[in-house]
């Protein structure tokens, strides 16, 4: 991880090896998902890659009927919704991400603070396929 | 931090707006000069059109809707004010909000004593797909839409965590579009100005009229329980707890408050503005509360020198049902965790202790995004001045509010005028 700069290229560089890499500001400790470069906590532009453990628990979520054309593309719709959600990680940042392993049929079931884990995942076709950051129950 | 002055005072002269709707035959300059006639012909005392200054225009994306960018010196163009400097300023569904504060920010400086601010957007031009995805841009695309976020989605995820928070249930998210609905029953610019129950009739109707079998809705309630009336978006939120895909423009015309009479003897005095910024919602210490909305609105109070009861007139940005609930916390109307009661209360009806949204608000009267900031002022124009027909506030208020956001509250902007 030393050449990690912490874009979006290399934090989805490190999803692809089904790791969880933020940053960490090494002057208040203050730990970041997505990574960033510059501290929004205490201003600091001293950064170091941060690999988080991928457990966290369910803060809010929804069970989305009308998708984006990218969720549509990957086979969901109305007839077959799904679950996003905003994970909290023990680390403390919070992440989206989909939400697999919930009772998708009875939304009003799923339960906030839920323990959750990473489960990484793979969609799109030919040059667009990557990995995707999401959490099972 | 001390409490922030503009340089000088500044007035709100004139304000109009097109009609909000679905207007096929229709681009954003055209509805804008609609917008535009209709402010021209609020200036009692007559208007020079050579004497507009400026020009600041809100719209979120007209290249993802129409295929149009560099906006704004066609509206300008269009309006026949051509070589004045046009801006056109994007802040997402608060564009038009921070279009009119650049106006405001340009008059204060001492600039310009003359500015136009306008709000225009035309979304219907796209599928409703094709929409949700132009909208989506509005969310950090890198982070929060790979989770398969749309804004419905964000939003009913404020919902969850609020009702788990506060203990509300979605059944008080449906009171809040029936009364937004009734309120926009008795506005004629607003796209879907009925109330629920007579949309319901007007589908019975239809059904008995095609020969297919009549639903069986009695109430309201029943209406909006019924999946195929009121379907399912995003769990918690469904079809009626979403503001539409809108068309349409608004305008008004800002001036320094020494020439405010030149124009009309019922000027407004803008006595507070507050913006703020925030990052994506997951990255925020709450999801129950619009952290830059709040900040927002302690700046526009403090510049203003008013508390939350000394406004009596408010229109707040009621996207979807849960964010006016919120929002009427975050402006400190209602205590945290106590807007829904309010709402369920009837609180917030025209009727009630706190109006809120007697336009009908985005989800009646229409949500055409980078219009929507402005079209909050002209709403807030006729109250104070005692020119909003049918729904005009009882007991002649003199101070009013706009609260509009951006996305989820990455963008936010509050405004208070005060009729003197």
């Amino acid at each position: 991880m030393s050449d990690f700069d912490f874009t979006s290229t290399a934090y989805n560089a490190q999803l692809a090896e089904k790791k969880l890499v933020g940053s960490r500001c090494k002057k208040c400790g203050q730990p970041f998902l997505p990574p960033r470069a510059l501290c929004s906590h205490c201003r600091s532009s001293e950064m170091e890659p941060y690999e988080f453990s991928g457990k966290g628990k369910l803060a809010a979520y929804t069970v989305i009927y009308f998708g984006p054309t990218s969720m549509k593309n990957a086979g969901y719709d109305n007839k077959n919704p799904y679950c996003s959600g905003i994970v909290d990680l023990e680390e403390g940042p919070r992440i989206s991400a989909q939400i697999f392993g919930v009772d998708i049929a009875r939304p009003e079931a799923i339960q906030i603070g839920t323990p959750l884990t990473a489960e990484f995942f793979e969609r799109g076709d030919g040059e667009s396929k990557k990995v995707f950051l999401g959490f099972k129950a | 931090m001390t409490g922030r002055r503009l340089g000088r005072g500044v007035a709100l002269v004139g304000a109009g707006m097109s009609k909000f709707g679905a207007f096929p035959g229709k681009n954003t300059r055209e509805l804008l000069v609609e917008a535009y006639q209709e402010m021209t012909a609020s200036l009692d005392k007559g208007f020079d059109p050579a004497a507009v200054e400026a020009v600041y225009i809100g719209n979120f994306s007209s290249e993802l809707f129409e295929g149009q960018g560099h906006t704004a010196p066609i509206m300008a163009d269009w309006l026949g004010l051509n070589p004045v400097p046009a801006t056109r300023v994007e802040g997402a569904c608060a564009s038009g909000s921070l279009a009119l504060r650049q106006g405001i920010l340009a008059i204060a400086s001492g600039l310009y004593n003359v500015v136009l601010v306008g709000g225009t957007e035309k979304m219907t031009g796209l599928t409703t797909d094709g929409a949700t995805d132009a909208l989506a841009t509005a969310a950090d695309v890198t982070y929060e839409t790979p989770a398969g976020f749309t804004f419905p989605g964000m939003y009913a995820a404020i919902a969850t965590a609020y009702m788990h928070e506060y203990g509300m249930t979605p059944e008080t998210l449906l009171q809040v579009g029936i009364k937004n609905h009734e309120h926009g029953a008795l506005n004629p610019k607003a796209q879907f100005g009925q109330r629920i129950s007579t949309i319901m009739e007007a589908r019975k109707a239809s059904a008995a009229r095609k020969g297919k079998p009549v639903p069986t809705w009695v109430t309201e309630l029943d209406f909006l329980h019924d999946p195929a009336a009121n379907p399912q978006i995003a769990w918690p939120l469904r079809l009626f707890d979403c503001s539409p895909v809108s068309d349409g423009a608004a305008s008004v015309l800002l001036v320094s408050e020494d020439i405010a009479r030149q124009y009309t003897d019922a000027p407004l005095h803008l006595i507070g503005t507050g913006q703020a910024s925030d990052t994506a919602l997951h990255g925020r210490s709450t999801l129950t509360s619009l952290p830059a909305a709040k900040k927002a609105g302690l700046i526009a109070y403090e510049m203003a020198g008013v508390t939350p009861n000394d406004i009596k007139a408010v229109e707040v940005h009621d996207c979807f049902t849960i964010a006016e609930i919120v929002a009427t916390e975050d402006l400190g109307f209602f205590k945290p965790g106590e807007g829904w009661k309010a709402a369920e209360d009837g609180l917030t009806t025209r009727g009630g202790a706190r109006p809120v949204n007697t336009s009908g608000g985005l989800k009646s009267k229409g949500h055409p995004v980078g219009a929507s900031g402005v079209g909050q002022v002209i709403e807030i124009f006729h109250q104070l001045r005692g020119s909003a027909g049918e729904r005009q506030l009882p007991g002649s208020p003199h101070i009013g509010m706009t609260h509009n956001v951006g996305g989820t509250g990455q963008t936010c902007a509050v405004n208070i005028f005060e009729r003197r």
